[in-house]
């Protein structure tokens, strides 16, 4: 069936596409043309003097070590984020598909977190894991275990990362919900009756037929790690103790807003550009190979 | 190879029961077809069988084993799905082999049986295609064969037919027949096609609102169905049923329509005035000018008959099927005889057929 709309001349299609364009420019075509620019000039402090200095800003950022430190936490934090937010969302999609009475009513719930704005998210896992306030803080010193996120960057880097992965859960929930809903209820009878156990069923069938859910997910969430997470980093630890919770975005901020080098910043901003946009690029074609639709 | 014996299964889903306790008991080797209307418990049943349901009460035998309590993989039974349920992440081959593997099964034998099989069904050449690139027919070929490899004890057959084409129906069901009756292996066919179940099973289980109604052969079904719900079921077009009272101390039917006939195979018991049914199939009704006269709205020539609808002096719906061209799109009447040797009794109050004695 060939549904598409023939119109005469050209004026109406684009005028309808327009706001949409408008949009993508204004306010996606414009900074990143921007950064970019940015990128390759140095200001002063006050934006009086600015000087064209080619990859000078480049240059510098990878000359130095604490960049590279914040590539390596990034790598870490994301791919942590990552695989928490996506196997922990998996684990409860499946037991809330097989649950039939009340799932609305848990649906609705595990959705909440997605919800809440994420320096509020923050502020609830800080009463929880604060070391002399929070709950979970008090009680693990309370056990002899020495807990204080504030000063260890290990403990530092593991509250946000469950903080950031306890907010995407819910996202990623829904999706995979959806996905599991739509692998036909007979196909897992069959296997049933081809003698496969559960757990086997899971991982021949159920887990292969989600494999396109899966694939968007990883896309999306390695994304919102590299760039949404921001929030919740600075309303935790502020890239703390030490720059060890300090990502990509996060020193990009930093420099930015709080140094006032919009040169380096913009040159990071474009340096993160790139990262998301080859990453993206390499899932495509190497992972979408192996997902079965 | 097996026998499967079902006793007393009964089913509720919640407070809405289902089925009412079914017995049968099925040789090994035999074809079973399960036949009704839908919503009449038949894929329940299957379902029960196969341990994708659990029943209320009962017990289901499976070769002398009590399988009641087991999982569908402990059963050693295979099953073919309506809409054929393939994996759709696996190729044909995988599709096939998928039980052979997770029961153990050495590489070379795997390749060996799904080999065979697929020569069998005439699928060899697409082993390493994916099921969205089959056919509907192919897809079923898949289906049966991914059941066959297993080499169960039980096949289960859920309507596999009913996603096809008219022609292709009837082709993949004479191929069924051929193969089970090649195999041996004991089987469950369930269809609401009265034409695939009588061409297919050895006998038929005919279920009416959760009840086995009869279960018998084809034939038998068609010449003495148990009840006028079966006598209904089976047949195309259906059998006529007439209203009438018993007359003359039992020996015969004083109709509604009109004229007392007597039985051919004598008295029915009952007390004058006993109301019963009178059914007569279509096909056994002969033009008799000095006969009964139908009043007709609707003429189909099929070519080598010819069916006639109309109604009787006393209101009641009517069918006669003729040889060749016996009526005319045209006609407004026709006259019938109703051969009282053709004629199926039923009592009107429950149902049952009433045979003489």
């Amino acid at each position: 069936m060939n549904r598409k709309v023939i119109f005469k001349g050209v004026a109406l299609p684009y005028l309808l596409l327009l706001p949409q364009l408008l949009i993508t420019v204004v306010f996606f075509f414009w900074p990143a043309g921007q950064a970019i620019w940015f990128s390759f000039l140095r200001q002063d402090a006050f934006g009086i003097r600015t000087q064209f200095v080619g990859f000078e800003n480049f240059a510098d950022l990878f000359a130095d070590p604490l960049y590279i430190q914040v590539i390596g936490n990034t790598v870490v934090f994301s791919a942590a984020v990552t695989a928490l937010s996506i196997a922990t969302a998996l684990l409860l999609a499946v037991l809330a598909d097989r649950q039939i009475r009340g799932a609305q009513g848990y649906r609705t719930l595990l959705i909440w977190p997605y919800a809440i704005a994420p320096a509020v998210a923050a502020v609830l896992w800080i009463f929880m894991v604060h070391p002399s306030i929070g709950l979970l803080g008090q009680a693990l010193n309370g056990m002899g275990i020495p807990w204080d996120y504030k000063l260890n960057g290990a403990q530092a880097m593991l509250v946000v990362i469950i903080a950031s992965a306890w907010k995407q859960v819910s996202y990623n929930f829904i999706f995979f919900l959806a996905g599991l809903q739509s692998i036909p209820k007979a196909v897992l009878e069959a296997a049933a009756i081809d003698g496969a156990r559960p757990v086997r069923r899971f991982w021949t069938i159920i887990f292969p037929l989600l494999s396109p859910t899966t694939f968007f997910l990883l896309v999306v969430n390695l994304t919102y790690a590299f760039f949404d997470t921001f929030g919740v980093i600075d309303a935790l630890t502020k890239g703390g103790p030490a720059k060890s919770t300090e990502t990509l975005i996060y020193r990009a901020y930093i420099d930015g807003r709080v140094n006032l080098d919009l040169g380096s910043s913009s040159a990071q901003a474009v340096v993160l550009m790139v990262a998301i946009i080859a990453l993206t690029a390499v899932q495509f074609r190497f992972i979408e190979r192996r997902v079965h639709y | 190879m097996a026998t499967l014996e079902l006793s007393g299964i009964e089913k509720s889903f919640g407070q809405t029961p289902v089925l009412h306790g079914i017995d049968l008991r099925v040789a090994d080797g035999e074809m079973i077809v399960i036949v009704g209307a839908s919503g009449c418990g038949k894929s329940t049943l299957l379902r029960i069988v196969a341990g994708l349901e659990t029943a209320t009460a009962g017990t289901v035998r499976i070769g002398g084993r009590d399988v009641t309590a087991l999982e569908p993989a402990d059963r050693d039974v295979a099953m073919v799905f309506q809409n054929y349920a393939l994996y759709p992440h696996m190729s044909v081959f995988q599709n096939m082999a998928y039980g052979l593997k997770i029961r153990g099964l050495p590489t070379a034998e795997i390749r060996r049986r799904v080999g065979e099989a697929a020569e069998l069904l005439g699928i060899g050449a697409l082993l390493e295609r994916r099921p969205r690139q089959l056919s509907g027919g192919q897809r079923q070929r898949v289906a049966m064969g991914r059941a066959i490899v297993r080499e169960p004890k039980l096949f289960l057959f859920d309507e596999p037919l009913s996603n096809l084409d008219a022609k292709l129906r009837v082709q993949m069901r004479a191929e069924i027949r051929r193969l089970q009756k090649r195999l041996g292996v004991t089987s469950l066919f369930v269809t609401h096609d009265q034409v695939e179940a009588m061409t297919l099973g050895d006998r038929l289980v005919v279920m009416h609102q959760g009840h086995a109604a009869q279960v018998a052969t084809p034939m038998e079904v068609w010449a003495r169905p148990a009840d006028n719900y079966v006598a209904g079921f089976i047949g195309s077009p259906a059998m006529n049923f007439l209203e009438a009272a018993l007359a003359e101390g039992g020996a015969a039917a004083a109709l509604k329509a009109g004229p007392t006939i007597r039985f051919a195979d004598g008295p029915r018991p009952g007390a004058d005035g006993r109301r019963i049914i009178l059914g007569i199939r279509p096909e056994h009704v002969v033009p008799d000018p000095a006969g009964l006269v139908l009043d007709l709205d609707l003429v189909e020539p099929l070519g080598s008959e010819t069916v006639a609808h109309g109604t009787l002096p006393g209101g009641e719906a009517f069918a006669a099927k003729l040889p060749g061209a016996a009526v005319s799109p045209g006609d407004r009447a026709l006259a019938v005889a109703l051969p009282p040797a053709a004629w199926h009794v039923f009592d009107a109050a429950s149902g049952r057929r009433l045979d003489p004695g």
